[in-house]
């Protein structure tokens, strides 16, 4: 049975900037799947745990966080309170006994690098190789 | 404060497994400056619940709310604005807020969401260190104001047991000998002698081995 997960991206607004100047077909024709869904955010540092949980609650398969390299952040921190959030929900997600590598977080630099596909692309292989999230109680 | 930590999720699943309607509720007190059990925790636990309830093919409706304190009979009775939509409240206050629900709720499920640990301080971002035992009966005037009794591993009174070595204890590496800090404290304060009183065999009782306690204050009460 072919799946394609539900992914959603929160990037900062510094390591999205791709996605805005490119647009949706633009990164696309770089090779963005189409089935990630990405969310901007002014600093990774203002996302709760509770908005990337709500994500899975929603019904995504994976998340992922990219933001600006831990010594390089705009907000000096911020991706690095993001990075521990992120850590947070991998060790509930293990309690849970779900696959804690159901949710990253990437450090990239800020502007047009091919990363930020090539995160996407990984993303988008492991989860799809995990299959469905078990939290929508559909089977594997 | 009082220092608490949310317990495993699972524990708490556990507890609530033949729940359909849960109440998490906070306390803005306490819990809320050590990152434990006020709004956003509340907001995080509900979400767990939700996702953990999920995957065991349950369904569950979770409540979010928070009061202003969980220790006082005033606020615990705001709680009457959710009557009947809940079969069960984990409170994310610390045991206190857990008892006093189970007191003045005398029929509802009431669980804790947290573990309630020590008295502490914020030592830096993220990390609570125990200050102070709660026995009772203060010495702090005595020993430069730090306390043997809730830092000291051995709850000396009379100075450093043998184990001391370079300022740590001998028990925890990584913590100082309170012991050395009292007296090096007492010299810098002037009152070096201090450290030649003895204390006298401490009396235990007032703190806590006679049973519940209680305060009364006359002044307060109406």
């Amino acid at each position: 049975m072919s799946f394609t997960p539900d992914i959603q991206a929160f990037c900062c607004h510094y390591t999205s900037q791709q996605t805005i100047a490119e647009g949706r077909e633009g990164l696309k024709q770089d090779g963005m799947p189409d089935n990630i869904t990405i969310n901007r955010l002014v600093c990774t540092g203002k996302l709760q745990v509770s908005t990337l949980l709500k994500a899975f609650e929603e019904g995504a398969d994976g998340v992922y966080v990219v933001g600006c390299p831990a010594d390089k952040c705009h907000n000096i921190k911020g991706s690095q309170r993001a990075a521990k959030r992120v850590g947070a929900i991998k060790k509930a997600l293990a309690e849970l006994d779900i696959e804690p590598e159901r949710i990253e977080m990437f450090h990239l630099e800020r502007g047009f690098h091919p990363e930020f596909i090539e995160s996407a692309l990984l993303m988008n292989k492991r989860i799809t190789e995990l299959g469905p999230c078990p939290l929508k109680g559909e089977k594997k | 404060m009082i220092i608490a930590e949310r317990k495993p999720i699972n524990e708490i699943l556990s507890m609530v497994a033949d729940a359909e309607k849960i109440l998490v509720l906070g306390c803005r007190g306490c819990v809320t400056v050590c990152s434990a059990g006020g709004e956003r925790e509340v907001e995080i636990l509900a979400s767990l619940l939700r996702l953990g309830m999920q995957k065991q093919g349950k369904k569950v409706e979770v409540l979010e709310g928070t009061l202003v304190r969980q220790c006082d009979r005033e606020y615990i009775e705001t709680i009457d604005h959710w009557k009947g939509k809940y079969d069960a409240i984990v409170s994310m206050a610390c045991g206190v807020g857990v008892n006093f629900i189970a007191n003045l709720r005398p029929s509802d499920r009431v669980y804790p969401g947290v573990n309630t640990s020590f008295f502490g301080g914020s030592a830096e971002q993220g990390v609570w260190s125990e200050q102070c035992a709660g026995c009772g009966n203060c010495v702090l005037h005595l020993t430069g104001g730090l306390c043997p009794v809730a830092r000291c591993a051995k709850n000396l009174m009379n100075g450093p047991c043998g184990g001391s070595v370079n300022g740590r204890c001998e028990i925890h590496k990584d913590v100082e000998c309170i012991w050395q800090s009292i007296h090096d404290r007492l010299g810098r304060i002037g009152t070096p002698e201090a450290m030649n009183v003895i204390a006298p065999i401490r009396d235990w009782s007032s703190a806590g081995h006679g049973g519940p306690r209680k305060t009364l204050r006359d002044d307060l009460t109406v």
